[in-house]
């Protein structure tokens, strides 16, 4: 199979960015999207170019460090798969395919379609975490958790950072992400105490970070990966607005 | 340079809590007049920045990744061990540890794994409190599930993601200490040198993937916790940056490498499907709870599998070991799979074979295994385009995991006073094999349990004093760091650095993968050493070293590999025996099972480092059996 690409270069945060058409021939429709980008920096490569940066690491969807917006949706066609997931057998032989890194205020661009997602980091640091020390802990069982609540707790606590929510939303809001982290503590006993002081610090930093406000279009629920839904969101609303309320 | 394992005296079960009784302290006040450095950000990296922030040292947490949540701790699956005996099934400390050494051939040092059993159970009270969500049962209760090479539950799990939740349960522990001031993390910064002053281990060099900035930073203490290094291989179920870039340079310092032939093929992979197959992934050992492995029992049986029936089917795995079936651990398990292959009766005359769980669904019914194995089957079928809910999955072996690694003693610290190594990237509690589920324990345990104690036993004797960058040792350090960046830019060459890894790959998986032999070994260490001479005169990365340049950062890990390979095959080749992993064809039984040689070979192969093309000395430890007794591992 063959493709063209229209692949986004931008040396670094500071100069201005474009597109730059490039063909890639002899790919298999078993081959991942990455694979096809291996092949084409291959190329480059043997060709005296600089190839073309891009962010991956596990290759099996779930360190969240891939992420490339193609043909207009975060990670590409298909719903509830990372772009490292995705296979070429989904695209048609001598398409064209256009890729952007994430684009979003609060997510610089480092280089080509690497962007600096530290913000979450941060997000994550003012509260998303219960306090316990190491050496502090109870029993594992003498903490019950029914079961619902532990398997809701479960599928938030799945998100794994890529940042397709926030590149998918037209306000580049992070709320989804928020969302996630704090319904997953909000539904389990445990770290109760700064139930409140959590979703304050979190949402308040989210805003300091850049990051644009929800208006509820729902395109962040369609494009991540590991299938997180806006009945999080609701959560972290009522949560938000219990602390608020409560103080 | 001298190897004192300091395993303390006394009976096995008191080893630990007698050693704790030892360690000297630091006073709390005194803590935050120390610095420590940690490489990693894995669940041993994560654990102990945690755990050491917690006590108020100064602590700075290095990973190459844009982020500490990305190590490739995340991408486990299946589980994590503990002897809660919450089943109520046999199980106990001695158990595990009896397991464990057992699983490992009888390669691994008694003490060690002992405390690592011990400890289990605290991190399972750990990470509960730290909110991740493990499986539970209908009252509320932790769920368990069964793992190769025992015959008890006592695997704690969190759907096929258990990995990533410890890994998210011990970052959110890290960030707490970040938020508190403890904790620095310096993302996308990658060690390249560690720094020695006065035979003590006092910082290190690393490079800022943005910026290419070279830089030294300065710590009473260094442990590492950066991972194992089966990307040797290229096709491996690690993520694509795994290196052993860190251990590797330390060892260049003088930290001793043991064992680094012991490198575990996992069964259960997905199998290679096209030439520019960039990785592998992984379909969890908790699938040989519920999944049967088979192949057809007749040559060239090319009927689509649900037409093949059951008489026609091998079960090979139950039926070569009746005691453990499909739970046999992974070195026995591959080796089956290897051969039933071999014979040409794999799948489709490939290398492959079904992982089937049809029998399982029937039985339980769809939700219930979409519940214990959902995420896995969703990802299977994204691979290869099949549902294993409709069509057995295929699977083959892939190198997962390496076993080998800094040479630790009882502390976890190196040859290298100051600088310790904990997890995957240290060789302590696995001998030649790991059993499923381990890793993660061993892992925590390192960082949550046992750093802490033996950190400020070193510390407490060293002195508040701080090195400066301006010595020596930190400009020569760094100035050998830039000139390697320079040299792999200035090679100009025609061979990009993934064309040399893909080759060393493949010389390595034929000549030192699933079986070896003295020919094989010898005839890898030829090449290695050719494609090592060629690499430096033919590698081509292009760009600069002043912004993010991935070609840059591969091309200084592959250098690495292509030195670590000609021990690891050095290695193979001076263990005349089949243990665990290691597997010599000379050495097997008449059904083709591992044969130690206890006589000759019952010590851990420790390497030192004596200077670029000449040999490495070798150092043994002898490892001493007082309770578990040696004996030819049996699984039937």
């Amino acid at each position: 199979m063959k493709f063209t690409l229209k692949v986004w270069r931008q040396k670094n945060a500071q100069e201005q960015g474009s597109f730059v058409t490039y063909e890639v021939f002899g790919i298999s429709e078993d081959m991942s999207f990455l694979e096809m980008l291996d092949v084409l920096n291959e190329d480059l490569t043997l060709k005296g170019e600089e190839p073309v940066a891009f962010a991956h690491d596990c290759r099996e969807g779930i360190c969240g460090t891939c992420g490339l917006f193609i043909n207009g949706r975060a990670h590409g066609p298909l719903t509830g798969t990372t772009t490292c997931q995705l296979h070429i057998r989904h695209f048609k032989d001598g398409e064209t395919i256009t890729i952007e890194p994430w684009r979003a205020k609060a997510f610089p661009v480092i280089k080509d379609l690497v962007v600096d997602r530290s913000a979450f980091d941060r997000i994550l640091q003012a509260g998303g975490f219960v306090s316990v020390n190491v050496g502090s802990a109870p029993e594992a069982n003498g903490i019950l958790v029914p079961k619902k609540n532990a398997d809701e707790a479960f599928d938030t606590a799945a998100c794994i950072g890529c940042g397709a929510c926030v590149a998918a939303c037209k306000n580049a809001s992070a709320i989804l992400f928020v969302s996630a982290k704090v319904s997953h503590l909000s539904l389990l006993p445990q770290g109760k105490p700064e139930r409140r002081t959590r979703v304050l610090n979190m949402v308040k930093t989210m805003d300091e970070e850049g990051f644009g406000n929800c208006t509820n279009t729902g395109a962040c629920e369609v494009e991540c990966p590991k299938g997180i839904t806006l009945a999080s969101i609701a959560r972290l609303r009522r949560e938000y607005c219990k602390a608020k309320i409560k103080g | 340079m001298t190897m004192n394992s300091h395993i303390p005296d006394g009976k096995l079960e008191e080893k630990w809590s007698k050693h704790k009784a030892n360690l000297k302290l630091v006073n709390p006040a005194n803590k935050r007049k120390f610095d420590i450095i940690v490489i990693g950000t894995g669940l041993a990296g994560a654990s102990a920045a945690a755990s050491l922030g917690e006590l108020g040292y100064n602590v700075k947490s290095f990973c190459f990744q844009d982020s500490p949540r990305r190590a490739h701790s995340i991408a486990a699956q299946g589980g994590i061990n503990a002897a809660k005996n919450y089943r109520n099934d046999g199980d106990s400390v001695y158990r595990l540890f009896y397991d464990t050494i057992k699983g490992g051939d009888f390669r691994a040092r008694e003490a060690n794994v002992y405390r690592l059993a011990e400890l289990s159970v605290a991190i399972i009270d750990q990470a509960v409190a730290q909110g991740v969500p493990f499986a539970r049962e209908y009252g509320g209760l932790l769920d368990n599930r069964s793992f190769g090479g025992t015959q008890v539950s006592r695997t704690f799990y969190a759907k096929g993601q258990t990995g990533q939740q410890l890994l998210l349960g011990a970052i959110s522990s890290m960030y707490r200490q970040i938020s508190l001031g403890t904790v620095k993390a310096f993302p996308f910064h990658e060690m390249l040198d560690l720094v020695v002053i006065n035979g003590r281990a006092r910082g290190i060099v690393a490079r800022n993937l943005i910026t290419g900035e070279i830089k030294s930073y300065t710590a009473h203490a260094v442990v590492l916790a950066s991972g194992g290094y089966g990307n040797i291989f290229y096709l491996s179920t690690n993520a694509k940056g795994s290196n052993a870039t860190a251990i590797w340079r330390a060892y260049k310092k003088g930290a001793f490498f043991a064992n680094p032939c012991f490198t575990q093929i996992h069964p259960t992979c997905i199998p290679v499907s096209s030439h520019y197959q960039s990785k592998l992934t992984l379909m969890s050992e908790g699938l040989r709870n519920d999944g049967r492995v088979w192949v057809p029992k007749n040559k060239n049986d090319n009927r689509s599998p649900d037409q093949i029936p059951e008489e026609d089917r091998d079960y090979f795995l139950e039926t070569r070991y009746p005691a453990f079936g499909n739970l046999v651990p992974r070195d026995v398990a591959s080796r089956a799979i290897k051969l039933v292959c071999d014979e040409g009766k794999g799948v489709g005359g490939k290398n492959a074979v079904y992982l089937d769980l049809t029998d399982a669904i029937k039985r339980l019914g769809k939700d219930v295994i979409e519940e214990r194995y959902g995420n896995l089957f969703e990802m299977y079928e994204k691979i290869t385009g099949e549902s294993p809910y409709k069509t057995p999955m295929r699977i083959y072996p892939a190198i997962h995991y390496c076993m080998g690694g800094l040479w630790v003693d009882y502390n976890l610290m190196t040859t290298i006073p100051g600088l310790f190594a904990l997890g995957e990237c240290n060789f302590s509690d696995h001998g030649a094999n790991r059993l499923g589920a381990s890793a993660l324990m061993q892992g925590l345990a390192d960082g949550y349990f046992i750093i802490p104690y033996t950190m400020s036993n070193y510390l407490a004797d060293l002195g508040f004093e701080k090195v400066s960058v301006d010595r020596p040792e930190f400009k020569e350090a760094e100035n050998k760091v830039k000139e390697q960046v320079r040299r792999f830019l200035s090679i100009k060459g025609n061979r990009t650095v993934d064309d040399f890894h893909k080759e060393l790959g493949k010389v390595l998986w034929d000549g030192v993968g699933m079986s070896r032999s003295e020919q094989s070994l010898k005839t890898a260490i030829d090449k290695i050493k050719v494609l090592r001479a060629e690499f430096w005169k033919n590698l081509k990365v292009n760009g600069t070293d002043e912004t993010l340049n991935q070609s840059l950062e591969k091309a200084g890990r592959v250098s690495d590999f292509l030195e670590l390979a000609e021990l690891l095959a050095g290695d193979a080749l001076l263990r005349d025996e089949s243990c665990g992993c290691h597997f010599r064809v000379e050495h097997q039984t008449d059904d083709h099972e591992a044969k130690r040689d206890d006589e000759k070979f019952s010590y851990a192969a420790a390497y030192e480092y004596q200077g670029e093309d000449k040999p490495a000395q070798l150092h043994k430890e002898e490892l001493k059996f007082e309770e578990a007794h040696l004996a030819a591992r049996s699984y039937k």
